[in-house]
């Protein structure tokens, strides 16, 4: 097996006297649609802040390609090759969507002195162009993002974190309020991009079809706890997920 | 013709007008008309904080202080003008960095009195280093620059209007900069700062070097302002630039519209032209331009700029309406 892209070893997190999350380790391998599934005030959002720097483990670490991660602003995350998409609605909505999607790739083209004096778009308008059409948003190109749908907005959210060509991204509930239509797109467009770039990802999501339709593994948060972890099918059958989160 | 050339054409009108309007006026008209350019200056740069960066800043009249100060003084000791107005700018654009690592830590109304107070201690460093400032009696006398090649005069800005039309020009060339700031990632940058900081700091953008950056350009901006009106007026002193003032340049920015790149022109025309206008109302005039203030932010908040937008939509409504009529 290739070495992991993300390890996370012996996480832990409290606040006050709650335990969030309570030695968690896992590993994401190149290529793997990892889902992170669990209920409310299970530590998923705890372990993804853990993950991306928001939030000081008490103790653990986290590591990307082997390299520690700890302590890195969200810039240098992204510089290192890790995207990550937001829960709440995060376009820059006055820009039009083929600005933000310029926007989420221009920081990764020369330096700062050759973005000012260089082209306006950093050369970057095709392959921008491409990236709108992949999550078919070419009839918005170049509306407002602050007047598409949220749908469309969430489409768009994907697409700037793909721009920077990361080998990992974090998604942290990319279905939350997105219609049914919508959301087939979505999860057609992600999984796509999985299969042809080969790109890693890691998915918060409380829909649970969208989870097991998309994701190759999943593991199953409770109390801070993995209480569960395996491919879809194996999670959908077991009984401890079932009595603690799937129900039924 | 297209929206392009419509916007050219409206830029050689623009500039036409401006070379033209003081032809066969009198010391007083010129005199308004470069106190509107340097403010417009002073203005775009408080523009690219505030309008497109959202940084709030209460002080650009101190950045207009310090660009007018070293360059008075520096030319009080017999420095060229021209000599003088790179080390303005550079000594606006440092501070203006110094001020910027507040941002980093406060935003929005924290951030605003932060500057505030930055404005008020300009002030009286200003008002109270007399041995360097002159105090409260400020300074004055300082020459007005000459431009000569191989013994001809390019520009002899001792008088009014030669002066004009080289402000003209630095606006001009200052206004290109600011367009090609603004239109570079750069300036996309700062648009991305101002809208949603934590995700443009997650697409990779420093935003701590860009805040700074949108607080140390803007500065300089006022400092290049400041530098130029040393000469203009011939007379600085501390209550030139009070923090009455930087307000006066805010009210500036959002009456222009902020985050237009044409807002601080129509702005600073607003608060220096207008009133200059309106004193044949005698002791109402100030009234007056206080109601227009007002009127014209309860129908267009977006500011003048807005109404010049809005205007040029529906024309182009009318347009297509009459086109397929």
């Amino acid at each position: 097996m290739s070495s992991p892209v993300l390890s996370v070893k012996n996480i832990s997190k409290s606040f006050g006297g709650i335990r969030a999350v309570r030695d968690v380790s896992l590993a994401v391998q190149p290529g793997e649609i990892l889902g992170l599934i669990g209920p409310n005030g299970s530590g998923k959002s705890t372990l993804f802040n853990c993950i991306l720097g928001q939030l000081q483990p008490d103790s653990g670490e986290v590591q990307f390609q082997g390299k520690p991660m700890s302590g890195l602003r969200p810039s240098a995350l992204s510089r290192m090759g890790i995207g990550r998409t937001f829960q709440q609605l995060s376009v820059f909505p006055q820009l039009s969507v083929l600005e933000n999607v310029i926007l989420a790739g221009q920081e990764h083209k020369g330096s700062m002195l050759s973005r000012l004096l260089g082209k306006p778009d950093v050369g970057l308008t095709a392959e921008a162009d491409q990236m709108i059409d992949f999550f078919r948003l070419t009839h918005l190109r170049n509306n407002p993002a602050g007047a598409m749908s949220y749908g469309q907005q969430k489409l768009l959210d994907a697409a700037m974190a793909f721009m920077s060509e990361p080998k990992l991204v974090l998604l942290d509930e990319p279905a939350g309020g997105v219609n049914p239509t919508m959301l087939g797109q979505l999860r057609d467009r992600l999984a796509t991009f999985n299969r042809e770039h080969q790109t890693t990802f890691v998915v918060i999501e409380h829909n649970m079809e969208f989870v097991m339709s998309l994701c190759h593994r999943v593991i199953v948060l409770a109390e801070g706890e993995i209480i569960a972890q395996g491919t879809p099918e194996e999670v959908r059958a077991n009984q401890t997920v079932i009595n603690a989160y799937l129900g039924g | 013709m297209n929206f392009f050339s419509w916007k050219c054409l409206g830029w050689v009108l623009l500039l036409a007008v401006l070379i033209i309007a003081p032809i066969g006026r009198g010391g007083y008209i010129i005199s308004v008309l470069s106190l509107w350019l340097v403010y417009s200056i002073a203005a775009m740069g408080l523009n690219l904080t505030l309008g497109y960066a959202g940084q709030i800043s209460l002080a650009q009249a101190s950045f207009m202080a310090i660009g007018a100060y070293v360059s008075a003084l520096l030319s009080m000791a017999g420095w060229p003008w021209l000599t003088t107005v790179p080390f303005s700018l550079l000594a606006a654009f440092v501070v203006g960095i110094l001020l910027g690592y507040p941002a980093l830590r406060v935003q929005g109304h924290y951030l605003a009195f932060v500057t505030l107070a930055f404005n008020t201690l300009v002030f009286l460093v200003l008002r109270n280093e007399d041995w360097l400032t002159g105090g409260i009696y400020g300074l004055s006398g300082m020459p007005r620059p000459n431009f000569s090649l191989f013994g001809f005069t390019l520009f002899d800005a001792t008088q009014n209007l030669h002066f004009y039309y080289f402000i003209l020009l630095l606006t001009v060339i200052s206004a290109l900069a600011l367009w090609g700031i603004v239109r570079s990632p750069w300036g996309r940058a700062f648009k991305a700062l101002r809208e949603n900081p934590i995700r443009a700091e997650s697409l990779g953008l420093d935003t701590r070097r860009i805040t700074l950056l949108a607080f140390a350009i803007g500065s300089a901006y006022g400092g290049l302002s400041g530098a130029i009106m040393s000469p203009l007026v011939q007379f600085i002193d501390p209550a030139s630039f009070t923090f009455a003032q930087s307000l006066r340049i805010l009210l500036m920015v959002v009456v222009g519209g902020i985050g237009s790149f044409f807002g601080p022109f129509l702005g600073a025309a607003m608060a220096i032209i207008l009133p200059e206008f309106m004193r044949f109302t005698d002791k109402y005039y100030l009234i007056i331009y206080a109601l227009a203030v007002i009127i014209v932010l309860i129908f267009s908040p977006k500011g003048l700029w807005g109404m010049v937008e809005n205007a040029g939509a529906r024309i182009a409504t009318w347009r297509k309406a009459r086109a397929t009529s």
